[in-house]
């Protein structure tokens, strides 16, 4: 189906399931341990043998040699596969790092072995026993060093302008100059990499824990150098993946030349202190903003730069691209710088670009407000824009920014707010309250997804959407009730499958709206079928278990009378999406307290107004954004892989150094959900709201500490010991 | 992990036996850190001595008024004891302010003691370590410290002791238990128990190979106030930045001990005599020699507000 007009009255706006509030179907399965992960496929494969990956012990150089005699001699071992017994092996198209190291290392804990064992502790015990000899060259791991000497990034990521920038900002009567800087980030999802793998000849099948099927399968088939049609790569449920699974990792490739080496089955799950080195990372930025605005504060110039740096071929975290659409300004440079570093790959991490980005545009725009003595929210709202600023001709096809704010404002109580910071006390808390806006693209992808009718009225939906955690499943079912009419629970959903027609996959907040947009293509296809079985006319109307159409009405399960009815489709977007720009927003309002004497920030409140569309389904939509909101907060306040410039690693590479909030530092979070629908988004009027949660979190924390103490920190996170010597003096 | 061999103990001075005449041997109670350690193998143990069955698990009143705390009284019972509530309150504080609920149910008063430092070098067995492998070198030196230790560090380490328990012991005065194989009993100064690094910080107590911690004792109670404030980025499940245990008297005088700082709990009895004049005079005093780095020296300034909040506390506790 080609989505080529806006979206008329359909079946979805009827709204008998999509948009209600159902708890999610695979729930039950997930809450008793009947819902197999990557790891658990032990039905499926009960004989597989263990894997244990070893990771290089240096970040750049050159392998020696690896002496396994040890690791061959010790109980239980079945094989090692090393790069020179692996055979010649490709790069997956997704990859910018091959994944198993050798001769050359490319950077700390990327693979270099993987060990097959009877017994995962026997794998675990023998990888250990490997000796590598690695001749250690100098690598370049420090961003600052490395970003003297950086070129812009390619293509027109390197520089967007629009009007003159700089002779805007030089005229300007109120100006702001200023830089932030963001750390790399790691995913830590609560489920590791973890791949089954087993051959049949030369036919591979892997369970796996991946966002994005089809990228997965293709990129595995390249590494392997098999062709793609030989691989079935299988995720029915993925423990969360936050982009760190959206492509091809170590995990599956080493299963898999595992398996064909002890000729076994082989299941293997990276380790916890391995997965920030060996996987990919979101990258850290150094940014600088400049701002001009005239004295009523109508911004006229925007400037945003940023530099990150990733491995050679790599690209940049592109933290400037909603700069260029989130205000008005007649006058606009975007630019990127990217160093070359030997750090493990950067990466996809949840809103990539927008999530770093926001954490800092968000700040200058409450700190240009503050020159301007103007409210930031009545500051945001003046600067609003309808339209794309560099294509004033292409609007935006839905944008309730200024009402995120205003309602927001108005719920969260924001008019209490005192304007001049460090003055509100609770005992020893300062208290202070910040706010930003939410922006991040809604991107219009292709999705296919197969429908079947049975002759017991059964609907069964096929599609290699995954479901992370974000309500898949769940969405999809709706949407397949609401265009046959069925109950939720006559629909059946099977996801994750490359036997499956291709989807949008989970990624960018694309999956569900793109996804629930191609069954619903796919629907409107098996309608036509059953309408022509019925002889009941293209209009017919599906409601509660029948079709009624020409004045009569049928059961819907004897259309399948003679057999069941199976329709595929997908959905697709052509010019007529290239006329609008599809985005979502948002407002995040923030009350903190700081421990006067210690610097310790705590949240006390947290309130997210979102305008993304149709919400198809409100638990998992308020779910996602709740999570978002969560993992915003860690940004803000305690996230940050620690690099050590010396030997090129992320220090911190477990759960226990690597902080993420826990419950105690999240308060009580209120979603708000505007009543949308976007007619030139797709059939469902939907658009994501998985990632929308997390643009500008972070910046609305630090501008409520700037609130609460008058002490202004650009440096994420923001932790006591970088604004300790200008709290208050105590004694 | 390497694979090991494993065995319950029925008595403490038996347990001690193999222990001692059995290179590689370890006790284990918990497990709750040696488990973690054993996986990366910065711990590799041939022999487990599990101590679960001794009955170590009782607390019992002393004859001069005191608590005894046997070795196996995990976190969560020490934690909740009534007369620890009472008495001891900067004990219970610190005992909540740690780990978790499931690590407290599982973990012993023993086992806290010797817990090991967090040093993430020390978790890395491809980074040089002279605490997991004496000789090695130190990679948390000019490398990542911003946890790391501020006083009482060495050249050759420069790792905290991790825990809180033991901070509130020190302010207790506790007094370690032991016996050895051959049956012989020695009582440890909770001052005394954990070493300063120096040229060995492979050695974090006192221990000698095959003693067996049997109970910590605490005198008798002290009155006063009791805090622990304990700063961290996160909000629960995570190591102090620094820490403060305090009993503050009436009169303003009181005893302290910081967490988080140095390779033992840091108390300086000079220090604790300076409470009246606030808490910069003390801070000068306790951390009199400090050699921060770069990343950790904002514990100095630190732990004299965290040492002002507390005492601001008790104060308004007076007024109260």
């Amino acid at each position: 189906m080609k989505f080529d007009s806006p979206a008329g009255t359909n079946p979805i706006d009827r709204k008998q399931a999509v948009g209600r509030a159902l708890p999610r179907i695979d729930g039950p399965l997930k809450t008793t341990g009947l819902a197999p992960y990557a790891y658990e496929h032990h039905r499926e494969v009960p004989n597989a043998a263990y894997g244990a990956i070893v990771g290089a012990g240096v970040a750049k150089g050159t392998i020696r040699s690896i002496d396994t005699s040890a690791a061959r001699a010790a109980p239980g071992v079945l094989a090692i596969v090393t790069a020179q017994d692996a055979g010649k092996l490709g790069k997956g198209k997704m990859n910018t790092v091959k994944l198993l190291a050798g001769p050359s290392v490319d950077h700390y804990h990327q693979a270099v072995a993987v060990v097959v064992a009877e017994t995962f502790e026997q794998a675990r015990a023998a990888a250990a026993l490997v000796r590598v000899d690695y001749a250690r060259t100098k690598g370049r791991f420090d961003l600052d060093d490395a970003l003297k000497t950086a070129r812009p990034a390619p293509g027109d990521d390197g520089e967007a302008r629009v009007g003159s920038f700089e002779s805007a900002y030089a005229a300007a009567p109120v100006k702001l100059d200023a830089e932030y800087t963001t750390p790399d980030h790691t995913h830590a999802m609560m489920e590791p990499f973890a791949s089954i793998a087993a051959w049949n000849g030369d036919a591979l099948t892997v369970w796996t824990s991946n966002q994005m099927i089809d990228w997965g399968r293709g990129d595995l088939a390249t590494t392997l150098g098999i062709p793609k049609d030989k691989v079935t790569v299988l995720s029915p449920y993925v423990g969360g993946g936050f982009g760190g699974k959206l492509f091809l990792r170590a995990d599956a490739v080493l299963a898999a030349l595992g398996a064909k080496a002890a000729k076994r089955p082989v299941k293997l799950a990276m380790s916890r202190p391995m997965m920030a080195n060996n996987a990919t990372h979101r990258p850290a930025t150094r940014q600088r903003i400049r701002l001009g605005a005239t004295r009523d504060g109508m911004l006229t110039a925007i400037g945003h730069e940023s530099g990150s740096g990733d491995q050679p071929d790599g690209g940049p975290e592109a933290a400037v691209n909603q700069t260029k659409l989130l205000y008005a300004g007649a006058n606009r440079l975007a630019a990127m710088r990217l160093a070359v570093l030997d750090l493990p790959e950067g990466n996809a991490m949840r809103a990539p670009g927008e999530a770093p980005g926001m954490m800092a545009l968000e700040i200058a725009i409450d700190e240009m407000a503050e020159k301007l003595g103007m409210d930031p929210v009545a500051f945001r709202i003046k600067n609003d824009t309808q339209v794309d600023p560099a294509e004033p001709t292409k609007r935006f096809s839905q944008r309730q920014l200024v009402r995120c704010l205003t309602d927001g404002a108005d719920r969260f109580g924001w008019a209490k707010r005192n304007t001049k910071p460090g003055q509100v006390r609770d005992g020893k808390w300062l208290i202070g309250m910040g706010v930003a806006a939410a922006f991040r693209n809604h991107v219009n992808m292709t999705s296919g997804a197969r429908v079947q009718l049975s002759q017991d009225g059964r609907v069964t939906v096929e599609t290699d959407m995954t479901d992370i955690g974000t309500g898949s499943y769940t969405i999809i079912a709706q949407t397949a009730a609401e265009m046959l009419g069925v109950p939720v629970d006559a629909v059946e959903v099977r996801l994750g499958n490359s036997s499956y027609p291709v989807s949008a996959g989970s990624g960018g907040q694309w999956g569900a709206a793109n996804a629930t947009a191609g069954v619903y293509a796919a629907c409107v296809k098996l309608r036509e079928q059953v309408a022509q079985r019925l002889g009941l006319g293209t209009d017919a109307v599906f409601a509660e278990g029948r079709v009624t159409g020409g004045g009569r009405t049928v059961a819907l399960r004897d259309a399948a009378a003679q057999g069941p009815l199976s329709a595929e489709d997908k959905i697709e977007f052509g010019d007529f999406s290239k006329q609008y720009q599809f985005a979502t927003f948002g407002a995040h309002f923030v009350e903190v307290a700081v421990d006067a004497y210690t610097g310790v920030t705590r949240l006390r409140r947290m309130l997210a107004v979102c305008a993304a569309g149709r919400i198809i389904n409100p638990i998992s939509a308020r779910s996602q954004v709740i999570g978002a909101m969560t993992m915003g907060v860690g940004s803000a306040l305690m996230e940050e892989l620690a690099v050590d410039k010396r030997f090129g690693l992320f220090v911190n590479h477990d759960l226990a150094s690597y902080e993420v909030p826990v419950h105690a530092d999240i308060p009580h979070q209120e979603v708000v959900f505007l009543d949308e629908a976007d007619d030139k988004a797709n059939p469902m009027k939907a658009k994501g709201v998985g990632e929308l949660g997390l643009c500008g979190v972070g910046a609305a924390v630090a501008n409520a500490i700037y609130n609460a103490t008058g002490v202004r920190v650009r440096d994420y996170p923001i932790t006591l010991d970088k604004y300790l010597d200008r709290l208050p003096a105590i004694v | 992990m390497r694979a090991f061999t494993y065995e319950r103990a029925k008595d403490p001075v038996e347990a001690a036996r193999i222990v001692a005449s059995r290179p590689g041997a370890k006790f284990i109670a918990g497990g709750t850190n040696l488990l973690d350690l054993m996986k990366i193998e910065v711990e590799t143990p041939t022999h487990l001595v599990d101590v679960q069955d001794l009955k170590l698990d009782r607390i019992e009143k002393t004859r001069d008024g005191g608590l005894r705390i046997g070795a196996l009284v995990t976190n969560t019972d020490l934690a909740a004891d009534d007369r620890v509530r009472r008495d001891y309150g900067v004990l219970t504080r610190a005992i909540v302010a740690g780990a978790s609920g499931q690590l407290r149910n599982k973990a012993s008063t023993a086992g806290n003691l010797l817990q090991r430092t967090r040093c993430p070098y020390f978790y890395d067995t491809n980074m040089a370590c002279n605490k997991r492998k004496p000789g090695s070198g130190c990679a948390a030196i000019g490398g990542y410290s911003r946890q790391l230790g501020v006083i009482g560090v060495s050249n050759d380490c420069i790792a905290t002791f991790p825990g809180d328990m033991a901070v509130a012991m020190r302010v207790l005065d506790a007094v370690v238990e032991t016996v050895d194989a051959s049956g012989q009993r020695r009582s440890i100064a909770i001052a005394d128990f954990h070493r300063l690094w120096g040229d060995r910080p492979d050695q974090d107590t006192v221990l000698r190979p095959g003693e067996l911690i049997t109970a910590v004792t605490l005198p008798r109670p002290i009155g006063g106030r009791h805090f622990y404030e304990k700063v961290r980025d996160r909000a629960s499940y995570a190591y102090a930045l620094v820490s403060v245990a305090a009993v503050i008297q009436r009169d303003g005088t009181g005893r302290v001990a910081f967490g988080g700082v140095a390779p033992r709990p840091w108390r300086v009895e000079a220090a604790d005599a300076l409470l009246p004049q606030g808490a910069a005079a003390v801070t000068a005093r306790a951390f009199q020699g400090a050699t921060p780095t770069k990343d950790n020296a904002f514990k100095l300034p630190l732990a004299t507000r965290a040492l002002a909040s507390v005492l601001a506390q008790a104060a308004d506790q007076n007024r109260a």
